[in-house]
């Protein structure tokens, strides 16, 4: 067939397919399910027209065209788009706990990478109380014993809301940013993960430690037991995602490096997801809830301790299937 | 066309797509008008902002957070994986089966920025693009994307030659396409350059004054008079 007879031939399916290709490209593009329903079969007759044009060597004008079009047709038709609302909430409820069991070898990595370092500071400056200017420099540390004295905090007035606002933010991109430091570095075969979580530990320590020792424990341990629930277990599974990556570089197994980092990652990113939402829910608790100073010292340890029940108990038992058919985790 | 960076992939129907994968220099720019749109909203919403005292910082603060993380996500899914950048520069990100990017692949590319920038200026992501055929940094490799160069636009082509001249039929489809590169490319050389290079081919086809008769081959190829 010649060229010429073959574009008057089929040009029109070309041409169809060319609109339809630039309405599905919209954003909002708007097209029928009936003309959906034969997208897929039209897009590989334009395949065959493709391989039919290179093959019998017509110009090379047309052959791009036609290539442009395949190209363009194969994005639309292999796209993946699902209902968000609907993955969401499954995620929330089901998919996030149980990937966290799943993959807790990880988590129970991260968790003592943070809290060890951190026990081992607390105890070491209740003990030597200098030490703590081996992680800290002076002018921090005397900015958190003003930050917690009790002298400082005028009994029974709550901040102010536009000024809890102010540190909803600060917190926001704050934590969110160390957590997914924590969590991207881990691609250096794990050592920026462990570098993050050790340090945070060991700041974590040796400020409970120094504030300990001043005397200010009632006002530090009621600002910090509420929303530590939710941002020390994140930063732990920001951690756990980088150390999955991480291992999936040294210890690739059967796969090759390149391929395995791949496969990880598609975990390891969700486990980021849950770990956004969760430091969300600690920075609004930080913001409004910690601050909060008419409150008793055992009303907030009361909560405190509900609010870390609640993560725990949601990680551990959420998303198990009942009746004795058991779920993934 | 051996030189060049284009790579084919196969398609469950049978096709090959052609990916030209974008290299760091088109990137690094990019990412600079990124760096200077980004920068830009994020001054004014400080400013703005600021007027309505401390409240006005707190949401300034986490607008500022979502610009810094979640700026090229947001336009790498919605628009087809085009930051405005990159929609400058030509190029996008897609995935490894060329479909456009999805949210969780761009994400994870868009965290790991992170680390390509260490230890500093984007070193680590320019030496791990070097070190393979796609120029994928860290992230790239993680999230199983890639960044490649828009198709252009078809042009209509002109070869201010009339007539028409058969194609040799042995000619291959690259060897055909060499032939229409050459008369598209022949604006940007000299008369004395273009009789340089169309004479080589004097051989295979015989004719007074070879560079018409590539010029007129390349218009019955684009079906011109």
């Amino acid at each position: 067939m010649k060229q010429g007879q073959f574009e008057q031939l089929y040009q029109p399916l070309w041409h169809v397919m060319e609109l339809e290709i630039i309405e599905l490209e919209k954003p909002d593009g708007r097209l029928k399910g009936s003309e959906l329903a034969s997208f897929a079969s039209r897009y590989r007759r334009l395949c065959h027209f493709h391989a039919l044009a290179k093959d019998r060597h017509y110009s090379s004008h047309l052959v791009d065209k036609l290539g442009d079009l395949v190209v363009r047709g194969h994005q639309q038709l292999y796209r993946r788009k699902q209902p968000f609302m609907q993955q969401f909430t499954s995620f929330i409820v089901a998919g996030f706990p149980r990937l966290v069991r799943e993959q807790q070898r990880y988590i129970w990595w991260a968790t003592a990478l943070l809290y060890v370092p951190g026990l081992l500071m607390f105890l070491a400056i209740l003990w030597q109380p200098d030490l703590v200017y081996t992680v800290t420099a002076p002018e921090q540390v005397s900015s958190f014993e003003s930050m917690y004295d009790p002298e400082n905090r005028t009994l029974g007035s709550a901040r102010e809301s536009d000024t809890n606002v102010q540190m909803f933010g600060f917190y926001i991109s704050n934590n969110i940013s160390v957590a997914f430091r924590t969590f991207a570095s881990g691609i250096l075969f794990g050592v920026g993960s462990i570098f993050f979580l050790v340090y945070n530990g060991l700041l974590m320590g040796a400020v409970a430690g120094h504030l300990t020792n001043a005397e200010f424990t009632q006002t530090f341990f009621t600002f910090v037991v509420g929303h530590g629930s939710f941002e020390l277990t994140a930063i732990c599974i920001a951690g756990a995602a980088g150390l999955k990556l991480g291992y999936a570089l040294l210890a690739p197994g059967n796969l090759t490096r390149k391929e395995s980092l791949k496969r990880a990652s598609l975990v390891a990113i969700q486990l980021v997801y849950g770990v956004i939402i969760m430091l969300v829910i600690a920075a609004f608790i930080e913001a409004f809830w910690s601050s909060n100073n008419i409150l008793m010292p055992w009303q907030k340890y009361l909560v405190g301790g509900f609010l870390w029940a609640l993560v725990i108990g949601y990680l551990v038992f959420s998303g198990r299937s009942l009746r004795g058919e058991r779920g993934q985790g | 066309m051996l030189l060049d960076t284009r790579q084919s992939l196969e398609t469950p129907e049978g096709a090959l797509l052609p990916l030209t994968p974008a290299g760091f220099g088109v990137r690094v720019l990019a990412q600079l008008l990124d760096i200077l749109i980004r920068y830009g909203i994020v001054t004014v919403l400080f400013i703005v902002l600021s007027l309505l005292g401390r409240m006005g910082t707190g949401i300034a603060l986490i607008l500022a957070f979502l610009l810094e993380w979640f700026y090229p996500v947001f336009f790498e899914v919605t628009r087809q994986g085009r930051t405005p950048g990159k929609k400058w520069m030509g190029i996008r990100v897609v995935n490894d089966d060329g479909t456009p990017i999805t949210f969780g692949p761009s994400l994870l590319r868009n965290l790991l920025r992170f680390v390509d920038f260490l230890p500093m200026l984007y070193l680590t992501g320019i030496i791990a693009s070097l070190c393979n055929r796609q120029f994928k940094r860290l992230g790239d490799l993680a999230a199983g994307s890639m960044v490649i160069y828009e198709a252009p636009p078809a042009r209509e082509p002109s070869f201010e030659v009339r007539g028409q001249l058969p194609v040799p039929t042995d000619f291959s489809t690259d060897e055909q396409r060499a032939l229409l590169a050459f008369a598209e490319r022949s604006k940007y050389l000299s008369a004395e350059r273009q009789s340089e290079l169309a004479t080589i081919l004097l051989p295979v086809i015989g004719s007074k004054d070879p560079v018409i008769a590539i010029k007129q081959m390349a218009n019955t190829m684009v079906g011109k008079q």
